[in-house]
């Protein structure tokens, strides 16, 4: 458990509502949740959800919060905003449910091996190197994602786009080499880091020690 | 035929009646079968130039009785209004030529039918007298309004606005019934529009409850006089000239006369004591929604406390649907409507005080009903009410700590929440009199089981309200769950005793808004009542009907049907069981006439002439002419226009119908179907109204009654040596627009397979 987790727990203790509210991104909507089933009805991947939108907001305010956080459910949307089209009340359901993988990842409650979460992580990593997503090591670290084996399969299997796509300039593949960078990368660094502290701050506002 | 009777006949030749039919052999007709002094032709009739040709024929003198040959009598009722004169209606539009199909082949059957509906229209008119009104009560504008709350106050106050003068009948010490312990009411208005959807938005709060003001405003209304721990002894006579004796609990009783009556008395809280499961009555922090009420308005916005410690309430949980919506004995089966908004708003007096107190709303179906009703339910969860779709089952006493057992409904688990207060949201018991006719079950129970089961109802029957002094019970007559009938949807307000009007709970669970707004809409109509007795008009739904039924006294055999019959308990009997009609109190179906087994009871212009005749006109082809002929008797409120509309829309008849409409099937005496069958009709259709507990019967019983009646039509098909088929009765709703020509020509179909009547003579 880490500490900015027991934190919370401390803080919040049986109000998880609460805790949402102050600490996921638009969790102040998901009291106005009621209940009608509309979003989990529209979700194109909803059967496969362990709990859809409509039962996560039922959850929070029972207070199930080892039950949410550690659910692989919010990991599951694919940003298609069916829900946020439909809900009678307009709650951002697609906002609350990334907001609420964003705060399971800080409090490293997110299940292992979780796919979406690890694929996030990578794009973030890849991202971070040199200010720019690096499109030939994401798609390779793609394919290798779930083994040697089946990245090499996916690789062969893609070969025709590839040589199509350096055809036409689309693809670079002395980037395998590191890449180019942004113009001002130190530059770049220096605002995530400004942000980083921002948020730690508003972290530590809420009475809890940085984290994760 | 009385020398003083001057018949004319007018033919329409417009939308297309003049091309498709031979208008020269209907004028002939009207002339020499239908005995018309002259018919006159217009080529639209319902033009100002034709009025006014139809106007100089009365003013002249020369027409007292008129037969208009046009479209239907529910079309240009404007234009064809003339009320000095008795006026029937052949209708050749909708009812001959849009029924019908263009074309040669066609050409005889359907000149053959417009040619019967002028001489059923001649035959009609001539056994009409016009009516007039009786001048038997003369203009009444005081009102008697029964109840203490909120709504009956609001009829008092909306009454004496329109300038009529008020008695308000309470029966407790002081005015404000069920909600003079409100601390806060559930807001009247929705967001203004342009209130965003947002989270933050401002939308309506719990509000002031106003009981205070309308009690004072009462008070001090001079129109209105106000009787405490007074009741209705007895109420007698009829819209107009109604008296009614006001007892007050101190012995001294008033007798006052009344136009009409408003019955407001709201409602009676349910009996938590029923409720042991919730463990009311074992716990002191098990509370109802009424009680909370009361201890939210002691603590007047401090902190709400706990009756059995007086600690100040950290945790809260609403049981909704206590006792309610549930088929278990002792429960009401139905929603009551208003306890929903009123936990949300209970809930947000703990949310106000202590926005750190869990209030939790545990429902099934969350009904927010009224303008305000969806906006107050997100107005509660901004305040941070949680609600949980949950069913409760029990609740536990731990100690000084309660336990609501629930099963989750979304997360399908069976889980509990503890808690400082249980507010159990119980509904409402309408604050009625005895059903009328519990008495009547008893007495016509056909087993002794049936029998003691009618009693057993009759022994737990509330005290009367109203005491009316009428053949037919004290009060006015329940339809469910002892609420007085009146029909929600079609005609609210309107009971089953004329120029008595029930507004609020009495009729059907509502919360204080809709009580208000059904207060101002009863109140209008008892003013409309009082008014149109006054002329000797009909009320709803014959609204402006002048005739009104007698009797002829020689022929009576005083057998009661029509005393018990009548929908409206509208006939008394005098002394020597004769029956004594109350024009005002009569609205103008005819059941009384279809009841009577002696046909002695007629309307001026509805009787058993102004039918049968009609049934006698039609030309009877004989037996191997292949055209049979099929009578409909279609109930005019329903099933004629109905069949109007099945014109206007292409729909198609059989050649050999002839429909008669009738004011209710209820109407109907089997004297037409005798005769009907002895002239020879091949086969016979009655339309009539939905009946039973779901009725759209604009005379509620009437077309129950006739069912009855024509139950045992059998008997006559029997005794002519006729198939049961050739006489059918429907239910049919305005709304059938196919099915009720498919009946009809249903019935064809059925006479070409068993044959034609042999008695065609």
């Amino acid at each position: 458990m880490s500490d900015l987790n027991t934190a919370m727990v401390e803080r919040y203790r049986t109000n998880f509502l609460k805790e949402v509210e102050a600490n996921v991104e638009e969790g102040e909507w998901v009291k106005m949740c009621m209940q009608c089933g509309v979003c989990s009805g529209s979700c194109p991947l909803g059967k496969f959800w362990a709990h859809p939108p409509q039962e996560i907001f039922m959850m929070i305010r029972a207070g199930k919060r080892e039950e949410v956080l550690s659910s692989d459910a919010m990991w599951m949307c694919t940003s298609c905003y069916n829900c946020i089209v439909r809900c009678p009340r307009e709650l951002p359901i697609t906002h609350i449910m990334h907001g609420l993988a964003t705060y399971a990842k800080r409090l490293g409650l997110v299940p292992q091996n979780q796919p979406t979460a690890r694929f996030a992580q990578m794009f973030w990593d890849n991202l971070m190197k040199k200010g720019r997503v690096n499109e030939l090591k994401l798609g390779l670290a793609l394919y290798f994602m779930n083994g040697f084996g089946e990245g090499v399969k996916t690789a062969l299997k893609k070969q025709k786009l590839g040589m199509n796509m350096m055809k036409t300039g689309r693809m670079n593949p002395m980037e395998i080499l590191g890449g180019h960078a942004v113009k001002d990368l130190s530059g770049f660094q220096k605002v995530i880091q400004k942000a980083q502290d921002l948020e730690d701050a508003r972290i530590a506002q809420h009475g809890a020690r940085q984290g994760a | 035929m009385a020398a003083d009777k001057k018949f004319a006949g007018y033919l329409c030749t417009g939308c297309g009646i003049g091309e498709r039919l031979d208008t020269r052999q209907l004028i002939q007709i009207a002339t020499r079968e239908g005995k018309m002094a002259a018919c006159k032709e217009h080529s639209m009739l319902c033009s100002a130039e034709g009025v006014q040709l139809i106007r100089d024929d009365i003013a002249a003198g020369n027409a007292t009785h008129i037969m208009i040959a046009a479209c239907s009598r529910r079309a240009k009722v404007e234009a064809f209004s003339f009320p000095e004169v008795a006026m029937s209606r052949a209708n050749l539009r909708e009812g001959v030529i849009w029924l019908r199909p263009e074309g040669d082949e066609h050409q005889e059957t359907t000149q053959e039918m417009a040619d019967d509906y002028v001489r059923m229209a001649c035959a009609e008119v001539r056994f009409m007298t016009q009516p007039s009104g009786s001048g038997e009560q003369p203009l009444n504008r005081t009102l008697m309004v029964v109840g203490n709350g909120v709504t009956a106050m609001t009829s008092a106050l909306e009454a004496a606005k329109a300038g009529y003068g008020v008695h308000l009948v309470c029966d407790e010490g002081e005015l404000g019934g069920v909600y003079k312990d409100l601390y806060k009411r559930v807001p009247f208005r929705a967001a203004p529009v342009g209130v965003s959807n947002a989270r933050t938005a401002p939308l309506p709060q719990p509000e002031d409850p106003g009981v205070a003001e309308m009690i004072a405003a009462v008070q001090a209304n001079p129109k209105i006089q106000v009787h405490l721990n007074a009741k209705v002894t007895k109420t007698s006579g009829a819209p107009g000239r109604f008296s009614a004796d006001i007892s007050v609990e101190s012995g001294s009783t008033v007798t006052e006369n009344f136009g009409a009556i408003v019955q407001a008395t709201d409602y009676k809280p349910y009996d938590a004591n029923l409720l042991p499961e919730f463990a009311y009555g074992k716990s002191p922090d098990v509370v109802t929604n009424f009680e909370l009420e009361r201890l939210a308005k002691a603590a007047n916005g401090g902190p709400l406390k706990r009756p059995s410690d007086g600690k100040e309430v950290k945790a809260v949980a609403f049981i909704q649907c206590a006792g309610q919506r549930s088929d278990q004995e002792g429960h009401l089966p139905y929603c009551s409507g208003f306890c929903c908004t009123e936990s949300i708003k209970q809930a947000m007096y703990f949310k106000a005080q202590n926005p750190g107190c869990d209030a939790t709303v545990l429902f099934d179906d969350l009904r927010t009903p009224g303008a305000a009703g969806e906006d107050f339910y997100r107005a509660g969860q901004q305040a941070q009410v949680t609600f949980s779709k949950g069913k409760a089952s029990a609740v536990d006493i731990n100690g000084g700590q309660l336990t609501v057992k629930f099963k989750d409904l979304i997360l399908e688990e069976d889980t509990a929440m503890d808690c400082d207060l249980v507010v159990l949201a119980t509904g409402q018991v309408p604050n009625t009199g005895p059903d009328p006719y519990a008495q009547l079950a008893v007495d016509e129970a056909p087993t002794e089981e049936e029998k003691a089961a009618a009693r057993k109802v009759l022994e737990v029957a509330p005290p009367s309200i109203l005491n009316l002094d009428y053949r037919q019970g004290t009060d006015l007559p329940h339809l469910k769950h002892g609420f007085v009938d009146s029909h929600f949807i079609c005609f609210p307000y309107e009971t089953r005793r004329t120029g008595i009007y029930a507004a609020g709970p009495v009729r059907r669970p509502m919360d204080m808004k809709q009580a208000i707004d059904d207060a101002a809409g009863a109140t209008l109509k008892a003013i409309q009542a009082a008014e149109n007795a006054a002329r000797g008009a009909g009320a709803h739904p014959r609204v402006g009907d002048l005739s009104y039924p007698t009797f002829r006294k020689e022929g009576c055999t005083q057998c009661k049907r029509c005393t018990v019959e009548c929908p409206f308990g509208a006939i008394n009997e005098d002394e020597r069981a004769y029956p004594q009609f109350n024009e005002s109190r009569c609205r103008r179906c005819g059941t009384c006439m279809g009841a009577c087994p002696v046909r002695v009871i007629s309307f001026e212009n509805y009787s058993i002439e102004t039918i049968g005749q009609q049934i006698k006109a039609v030309d009877m082809p004989d037996e191997f002419s292949e055209k049979p002929r099929i009578l409909a008797l279609a109930c005019e409120n329903d099933a004629y226009p109905a069949l109007d509309m099945a014109a206007q829309s292409g729909g198609q008849i059989s050649p050999f119908a002839r429909v008669i409409p009738v004011r209710c099937l209820g109407s109907v005496s089997l004297s037409w179907i005798t005769d009907a069958l002895n002239s020879g009709y091949d086969g016979i259709v009655l339309m009539g109204c939905r009946r039973d507990d779901d009725y759209q019967c604009h005379f509620v019983r009437g077309s129950k009654m006739a069912a009855e009646r024509l139950s045992k039509v059998g008997d006559t098909l029997q005794q002519l040596n006729l198939e049961q088929e050739r006489i059918q009765v429907y239910e049919v709703a305005i709304t059938d627009v196919q099915r009720a020509p498919q009946i009809i020509n249903d019935m064809a179909a059925t006479v070409e397979k068993i044959g034609m009547s042999p008695f065609k003579f």
